[in-house]
């Protein structure tokens, strides 16, 4: 890292893949599983329907489907993608001292992940069929 | 470290911070449609984010069993439990079309004054009725279920 002591300038230090490290990677990615969940948005939400006023046997039927799990799956792991990246922006913006940030940007990873790993397990297990 | 690039031997103060004028703070504007749906997009996405805990306690209750299950629906089935479903609909309804007229904006378009109006009101009125027409396909499909 340069301090502000560096003689590099500031154009040098942002150059390439910037302050970050990882250039516009997160800004891509955004996008991308925004569009997937555009596209995987009617889908989930007939799923859904699909399940009102159903009991525990019906909805793991219907969940444990080939074709709707995958669909869940894929609309799991974008959206918690993304929600992590847009979290990551909101903590950024908000959170101005260093080790606190540092902590929330962590603790925001942890959730997604945990929250992703959860849903994905569930689907698995409803599919599986144990 | 990079090579020192100046041409001549005056060398920028490195440790005295610059006083530059700032731009004036948010406050300071009128308060704009536009301004107040930004706020909205960043708060729907902050709602969805705890909402997730929501669809994986669904997830993981019917993974579970009819016990479990059976718990979550009386829960989605409380006035409370409804209003927050409902609530959430929304939030994803409206950061859905909110951020189709970010992509609008991402590919270069729209940025004239009536323009971004349209949109942002376009956003507004489409999340809304989208949820609506959600909830009258959901209890005229599941209703008597």
């Amino acid at each position: 890292m340069s301090g502000p002591s560096s003689m590099r300038t500031p154009l040098a230090r942002v150059r390439n893949l910037g302050a970050s490290h990882s250039g516009t990677g997160d800004f891509w990615r955004q996008r991308l599983t925004a569009v997937s969940m555009v596209l995987l948005i009617v889908p989930v939400i007939t799923v859904v329907i699909m399940l009102i006023g159903r009991n525990q046997a019906g909805a793991a039927q219907i969940l444990g489907s080939l074709p709707i799990a995958v669909i869940l799956l894929l609309f799991i792991i974008a959206s918690t993608w993304h929600m992590k990246i847009g979290m990551q922006v909101v903590i950024e913006d908000y959170v101005h001292n260093e080790k606190l940030k540092l902590a929330s940007v962590m603790a925001n990873n942890f959730f997604c992940f945990a929250v992703a790993l959860t849903s994905i397990y569930a689907i698995l297990k409803l599919s599986s069929g144990v | 470290m990079g090579r020192p690039r100046s041409h001549n031997n005056i060398k920028p103060p490195m440790t005295a911070r610059i006083e530059r004028p700032l731009s004036p703070h948010l406050q300071t504007y009128r308060w704009t449609l536009t301004m107040a749906l930004s706020i909205v997009h960043r708060a729907t996405g902050i709602a969805l984010y705890f909402g997730t805990l929501l669809l994986a306690w669904w997830l993981i209750a019917a993974a579970s069993g009819p016990t479990a299950y059976a718990n979550v629906q009386a829960f989605t089935g409380s006035v409370i439990g409804k209003l927050i479903v409902f609530g959430y609909t929304w939030a994803l309804m409206h950061h859905l079309v909110s951020g189709i007229r970010h992509f609008v904006w991402d590919l270069g378009y729209g940025f004239k004054a009536n323009e971004r109006e349209a949109l942002t009101w376009g956003a507004l009125v489409a999340g809304v009725s989208l949820t609506v027409l959600i909830w009258i396909i959901a209890y005229a499909v599941g209703g008597g279920r």
